[in-house]
């Protein structure tokens, strides 16, 4: 079937900036064309009409959590794939601490086929950097590699053994396997439930100092530097760890980093009530450490916004704010928390699809842009689109997002994957 | 004036005149408490249930007698005889105790926020007796009210609180407290127990414990907890009671007619010396004292007492 993207400013970074036409076939992209189709040119074609909307290579989020296999009640690799598809995003990695770890082929695997036979995105697995994510071991990652895991990663865990995380570095290399650090020194963590601050004090939680992350960033950018082996630095929260990204760039280290929406758009002065649905590791911060995120995107040190997506359920979350459990969910909000960056002069659009597209397909080694003969991976935005967030209507199984109730502004209104329309609203359809 | 709340949850969301009017309340509660026969009707028909996640004595008995001597019909729960231990939440549980129509939950937890939590998704009257590091309004309270029976008034008064701040809810709640009424709380301790940003609740704050004692109107000590020796707080009780807790030589530097308090319970020998705790210008007893006044005053203000007594 013949599709027609037409009419809509056309962005891929680097390659592409203009209004223009996509013409689609078999699941690729078969003309870009600059002045516009003719009409009548491909009178069979579907026409989706695209104008005043933008349209970029599909959005990848490259740090979810699916809890699949082992806390499916929360997200399963079905729901998580259609959130994500209404979110805009055509593809996302999926963090490994589920249960059983994917530590193994076997998780690899389980999780591939899963998605092959339930997702409608693409779905690209992170796999353990320690067997069972408990820092005392490697995992196989020839095998890994082989059952098509993309990257290595104990997210949720630090890997504290500073010798363990030099080898991981370096044995990854051999195959081409990024690694994503959660950085996090768990003493200086320890007990904490919100970031350390005037909030917490007043609030009477236990506060998780600035240094319990930039000081673990400062020892990976130190065994990056020892090994030259690249690193990607997850959810990036605070001043100092912007800064020593930034500086250690400067020196062509090999670190690249991302941060999470919530990081650029909420303070800590958002948990003041107690609403666990304002409480991750690492939590929000200052609105200081919030400025300094927002110019680290602005700069460049942060390479990618990704959501740290993770689903809780209210037996998780409707409970005492210091038992509850870290995380929130993203991705159905990021593309409009994003947006505010390029409406409020943070960085220019082209930039922002770097970020949610460019970037993170360079990091993990992905294909990726608009090309002729590629794969018809498509988002197309409304940037315009007004309308209010209602956690109810959300496709991920989960409702643990501080944004319930909020105004946004821009929508991703047509995901495609493979030529594959996973997600069009509908043009009458109401809230999120 | 009407008390109008319904929830006492912590110092910040109470006024000025309504602090006021709690204090004035319990004052004359007191007198109650002094009579052969220590009981009125003012509750009757009114179930009060103390629900207590975290050990307590002396607040828990206090509550109990408190609404005992107003003919309220009080039970205790405790997390252990509780169906907490079965792995019920605390939301689903409070849900079961509501639905046994009590008129006040007096809660206290180990979790910051858990009363605030409660007030948003139950019927009854929440009173926070303690909800982890955050906040003690009812310890608060009773402090005031035994500063005021003692020194005539609260404002002007320069008011010292030494040792762990950190981890204590009266220290908070009383920082607010007595600041709102117009003292000048300065605190005091090692750096490693003085949380980030303190300052913001308008207090000073000091290491130099001699510093803070000097000119001080009223001397509140915190207990020190040995664990804390786990997390590196301090070194020693040895040391900790040399060089933060309070002496005799110490009091020296005070000010002639200086009051000491402790929310109790006390270490003596390691916060407080044995003879300072019991000398003659300590009302710490007096504190506990009050402290049924005064929750006698809240039972009797959350239930509509002041409303009930306007139409008589």
């Amino acid at each position: 079937m013949l599709m027609l993207i037409k009419g809509g400013r056309v962005i891929d970074p680097g390659n592409l900036d203009g209004i223009m036409d996509i013409l689609i076939a078999d699941g690729k992209i078969v003309e870009i064309k600059k002045d516009g189709l003719v009409d009548g040119e491909y009178p069979e074609a579907k026409i989706i009409d695209a104008s005043d909307k933008i349209v970029t290579p599909g959005l990848i989020d490259m740090h979810v959590h699916l809890r699949d296999p082992g806390h499916e009640y929360k997200e399963t690799i079905e729901t998580g794939c259609l959130a994500a598809a209404f979110g805009g995003f055509t593809a996302i990695c999926c963090m490994p601490n589920t249960n059983p770890v994917n530590d193994c082929r076997q998780v690899t695997e389980y999780i591939l086929q899963k998605a092959q036979s339930t997702g409608n995105v693409r779905v690209y697995p992170v796999a353990a950097i320690s067997k069972g994510l408990k820092g005392d071991g490697l995992c196989e990652y020839g095998e890994l590699k082989e059952a098509g895991a993309v990257a290595v990663s104990d997210d949720g865990n630090p890997v504290t053994n500073g010798q363990l995380m030099r080898r991981a570095l370096e044995y990854s290399k051999g195959f081409d396997l990024p690694v994503i650090s959660h950085c996090e020194d768990l003493e200086l963590a320890a007990g904490g439930a919100m970031n350390e601050g005037v909030v917490a004090t007043r609030m009477g939680l236990a506060g998780i100092p600035n240094a319990a992350e930039s000081i673990m960033v400062m020892r990976d950018i130190a065994l990056c530097e020892l090994t030259g082996v690249p690193i990607h630095i997850a959810h990036v929260s605070t001043d100092e760890s912007v800064r020593a990204i930034r500086d250690a760039k400067k020196r062509e280290v090999p670190v690249t980093a991302e941060t999470a929406p919530h990081y650029f758009t909420l303070t800590d002065e958002a948990v003041k009530e107690y609403n666990t649905n304002t409480k991750m590791n690492p939590p929000l911060r200052s609105s200081h450490d919030r400025e300094a995120v927002c110019q680290g995107i602005a700069d460049g040190t942060i390479d990618v916004i990704a959501t740290d997506h993770a689903p809780h359920s209210f037996i998780e979350k409707q409970v005492e704010f210091d038992r509850a459990a870290n995380g929130i969910i993203g991705l159905e909000t990021s593309v409009a928390l994003s947006l505010k960056l390029v409406e409020d002069g943070v960085i220019p659009m082209t930039v922002l699809v770097e970020k949610m597209s460019t970037n993170p397909a360079r990091i993990l080694g992905l294909k990726n842009g608009l090309h002729i003969g590629g794969p018809a991976d498509i988002t197309i935005i409304d940037p315009e689109r007004s309308y209010r967030v209602t956690a109810d209507n959300f496709r991920s199984l989960s409702r643990n997002t501080p944004f319930d109730g909020w105004d946004m502004k821009g929508k991703a209104v047509l995901t495609m994957v493979g030529g594959k329309i996973v997600y069009q609203e509908e043009p009458s359809a109401v809230g999120g | 004036m009407r008390f109008s709340k319904k929830h006492i949850l912590d110092m910040e969301s109470l006024s000025v005149d309504e602090i006021t009017l709690i204090l004035d309340t319990a004052d004359r509660m007191k007198e109650i408490s002094e009579r052969p026969i220590k009981k009125v009707p003012t509750l009757r028909g009114k179930t009060v249930v103390l629900f207590f996640y975290e050990p307590s004595t002396r607040t828990r008995i206090s509550f109990d007698i408190a609404a005992k001597r107003l003919s309220a019909d009080s039970l205790s729960i405790s997390a252990s005889s509780s169906s907490m231990v079965k792995g019920e939440t605390l939301i689903d549980t409070a849900r079961n105790i509501e639905a046994m129509n009590p008129d006040v939950i007096v809660i206290r937890h180990s979790s910051a926020g858990a009363p605030h939590m409660l007030a948003g998704m139950v019927k009854p009257s929440i009173i926070n007796a303690g909800d982890g590091m955050h906040a003690h309004p009812t310890q608060s309270l009773l402090d005031l009210m035994t500063v005021r029976e003692n020194k005539g008034e609260i404002s002007g008064l320069r008011i010292a609180v030494i040792g762990d701040i950190s981890h204590s809810r009266v220290a908070r709640s009383n920082s607010i407290g007595f600041t709102k009424m117009g003292a000048h709380v300065v605190l005091a301790g090692p750096r490693t127990m003085i949380p980030k940003g303190i300052e913001a609740l308008g207090v000073s704050v000091t290491y130099d414990v001699e510093e803070a004692i000097r000119d001080a109107d009223v001397i509140m000590m915190l207990r020190i907890q040995k664990e804390r020796q786990q997390d590196f707080l301090f070194p020693s009780e040895r040391e900790y009671s040399s060089v933060y807790g309070l002496t005799k030589a110490k009091l020296k530097k005070a000010k002639d007619n200086v009051l000491i308090m402790h929310p109790g319970p006390i270490n003596r020998g390691v916060e407080i010396a044995y003879d300072v705790a019991d000398g003659p210008y300590s009302i710490i007893l007096d504190q506990v004292t009050n402290g049924v006044a005064v929750r006698m005053a809240l039972l009797y203000l959350v239930t509509g007492g002041a409303r009930s007594a306007d139409a008589d």
